[in-house]
């Protein structure tokens, strides 16, 4: 009889909630019934809500279990777990989850189905096929597809990656370098750390293809320190394509040398901005830069340097595999492709949602997220993390889509939905903004570095209900000043959830407000 | 965790480890604070020295990264995660209990713990999320709360 298989996520959020332990009690179970079990650690599917999700392989067919609890695993063997029987924690075969099934997985559709670590099953789900294509096709045809595609940068700016790549391949240096912006710091997202720990070689991938397309031999990706699971994840990855030979000198026969240094963070919110972390990379203060140059032309140690999101990069390889027009199939107007969503916060069904862009916030809060977990009416939802607007429920029907969400006075950013419900204090939040840029500024420039601070002062005297129409002015005329006169995005976007505040939610700045009841 | 003492000799072979290249000092800190716990005056000196770089150059790196540390934790380290999506969780309710379950105020410590707030760890439909010790933790709840901490290998107060 062969060892029945199942899947235990090692992933950090289904770990935060007792994956490890769930590992353990159906190891230690399965010997006390001699049954012949094989544990595999996947990543996650991205239904967090449902984790940690326990799944058996029967006929070849995943069955799921939900939420399943260490203390739940006698019980599960008892009702049959091994032949996928009836138990509460049931939820049927993976593949008919409706969260699931009615997304559009491309970068992440390997995540959850292979086991990150082994190169086999990476090799077997179309792994390095669009690298080994990259070499065949030559450097042109790869950043053609990439310019065709439509991709444009997930970090948050969306900055048209085909642009970035040609401006890095038409720059003539020694030595270019590709980093990748794993720096994942916006509160309501994690993606960029879904597919590191889910699918690690498909970034490797990615970065690896980016590095013959414009001549770079070197690449570096900046991990935030905040993910311990991620790092320990991503450096055997690293170790394990070195090992077969899918980084390093000559890879694979190719010619091509590639390879990646492995950097974390330090605890800055700040380095995501791609050039304060270009900074922290050469091992400084992770103080932003004045642009121009663009990194693409003068970046890491002055050379050309791309700088591209987790999530761009791992879109590539089926970019250059499946093509240009594949991709750009899904979408609206000038947002081509899919945005891995991140529903967050006050959510019943939290987890990662990948869309093609167009379909609305309503769509992805109540048809995916189900509404609040409290059970109460959503008030807000804050797009596109610290820096992204609060929208009120009302709003809701407004498309995803890059362009449609500038014109709100919005931004997509890199897909994070924090949804608030109705006790929320919408003046405090409007005060974190501030508070969260006064601790997290680099102080380069005076509009942030001070600005946050008096932002937080003002605040707080309208919310005491002192000269609140004055210090209202003030507040306006310090967004203005913040937005048009920072260095870069952190100063300069800060005043969005506060702007956002002050339109939709004035009356909570009333003296009245306090913890509502 | 486990930390010694800083020592000039371990702390060269940890400079050593990557070369002493300058622009790995961020990393070569992060296996410092990994080693000692903490970035000590000394320290500060001899990576100065050992990287051909001004202690200025170094006191900013260590000044201007909240992970690094210029004095001694305590035993455990509570981060309490306070960004948004954990804030529409009840985060400020969870900090404010950690602080009276653990009895010190935030970016506080005793022998036993330091508290200190996270600006997100990445746990954000599984809010509010807790770090204690490297580990992250999510639906903290303030009972769970009180079973993470009580579950520590050296009992808090």
């Amino acid at each position: 009889m062969t060892a029945t298989r199942i899947y235990v996520p090692r992933e950090t959020a289904a770990v935060s909630v007792g994956a490890d332990d769930v590992a353990v009690a159906i190891a230690r179970q399965a010997k006390e019934s001699g049954d012949r079990v094989q544990l595999i650690r996947n990543g996650s599917w991205g239904a967090t809500w449902l984790e940690p999700l326990v799944e058996v392989e029967v006929n070849g067919k995943r069955i799921a279990y939900g939420n399943v609890a260490a203390k739940d695993v006698p019980g599960l063997f008892a009702a049959g777990l091994l032949s996928g029987g009836e138990h509460e924690k049931r939820i049927g075969p993976t593949d008919e989850i409706p969260y699931l099934v009615n997304q559009d997985r491309w970068t992440f559709r390997r995540c959850g189905l292979i086991e990150p670590l082994s190169i086999d099953d990476y090799r077997a789900h179309r792994g390095f096929a669009a690298l080994e294509k990259a070499f065949e096709d030559g450097p042109a045809a790869v950043l053609e597809a990439v310019r065709d595609s439509g991709l444009r940068g997930r970090g948050g700016a969306g900055f048209p990656t085909g642009i970035k790549w040609q401006t890095v391949a038409d720059t003539e240096a020694d030595q270019k370098y590709i980093t990748c912006n794993a720096d994942e710091g916006d509160s309501g997202t994690f993606s960029d750390r879904i597919l590191m720990e889910s699918d690690p070689f498909g970034l490797l991938e990615g970065m690896t293809i980016a590095g013959f397309a414009v001549g770079a031999s070197r690449g570096y990706i900046y991990l935030r320190s905040e993910y311990p699971l991620t790092h320990k994840i991503l450096s055997k990855a690293l170790d394990s394509a070195r090992d077969a030979g899918w980084l390093g000198s000559d890879i694979r026969g190719s010619g091509f040398d590639f390879d990646i240094e492995l950097h974390l963070g330090a605890g800055s919110y700040v380095c995501g901005e791609e050039t304060a972390m270009l900074e922290s990379l050469e091992g400084k203060p992770g103080i932003v830069r004045y642009k121009p140059p663009l990194p693409a032309i003068a970046g890491l140690f002055e050379k050309p340097t791309v700088v591209n999101n987790v999530v761009t990069l791992a879109s590539v390889p089926d970019i250059v595999n499946r093509g240009a027009d594949q991709y750009a199939a899904y979408g609206v107007n000038r947002s081509k492709g899919t945005l891995a969503f991140q529903l967050a916060g006050n959510i019943k069904r939290g987890g990662l949602v990948e869309k093609a862009f167009g379909l609305t916030l309503r769509e992805l809060v109540e048809d995916w997220g189900g509404g609040t977990a409290t059970g109460r009416p959503i008030k807000a939802a804050q797009v596109g993390g610290p820096l992204g607007a609060y929208i009120p429920a009302e709003q809701f029907d407004v498309p995803l889509d890059y362009e449609a969400f500038i014109e709100m006075g919005a931004m997509i950013g890199h897909g994070g939905i924090v949804v608030f419900d109705d006790t929320a204090d919408m003046a405090q939040q409007a005060r974190f903004a501030m508070e969260f840029c006064a601790i997290e500024s680099c102080g380069k420039c005076t509009p942030c570095r001070i600005g946050s601070t008096r932002g937080v002062e003002v605040i707080d005297r309208m919310v005491a209900g002192i000269d609140r129409d004055d210090n209202y002015d003030l507040l306006i005329e310090l967004c203005d000043t913040m937005e048009d006169a920072s260095l870069c995005a952190m100063g300069g976007m800060t005043p969005y959830p506060v702007r956002s505040v002050l339109k939709y939610f004035s009356e909570d700045f009333a003296p009245s407000t306090g913890v509502k009841q | 965790m486990t930390t010694t003492a800083y020592d000039k000799q371990t702390a060269s072979e940890l400079i050593a480890g990557f070369d002493a290249r300058p622009e790995m000092l961020v990393q070569i800190l992060h296996a410092f604070m990994q080693r000692f716990g903490w970035i000590s005056e000394a320290a500060i000196r001899q990576l100065a020295t050992e990287l051909n770089l001004s202690r200025a150059e170094v006191h900013g790196v260590v000044s201007y990264y909240h992970d690094f540390r210029t004095s001694p934790p305590g035993r455990h380290i509570v981060k309490v995660c306070q960004a948004e999506a954990c804030q529409a969780m009840g985060s400020r309710e969870l900090s404010s209990h950690a602080a009276k379950a653990l009895g010190v105020e935030m970016h506080g410590r005793s022998d036993d713990v330091t508290l200190e707030p996270v600006y997100c760890l990445g746990n954000c439909a599984c809010s509010p999320a807790i770090m204690v010790d490297g580990k992250t933790y999510g639906r903290v709840s303030t009972e769970r709360f009180d079973e993470i901490v009580a579950t520590l290998q050296e009992p808090l107060r």
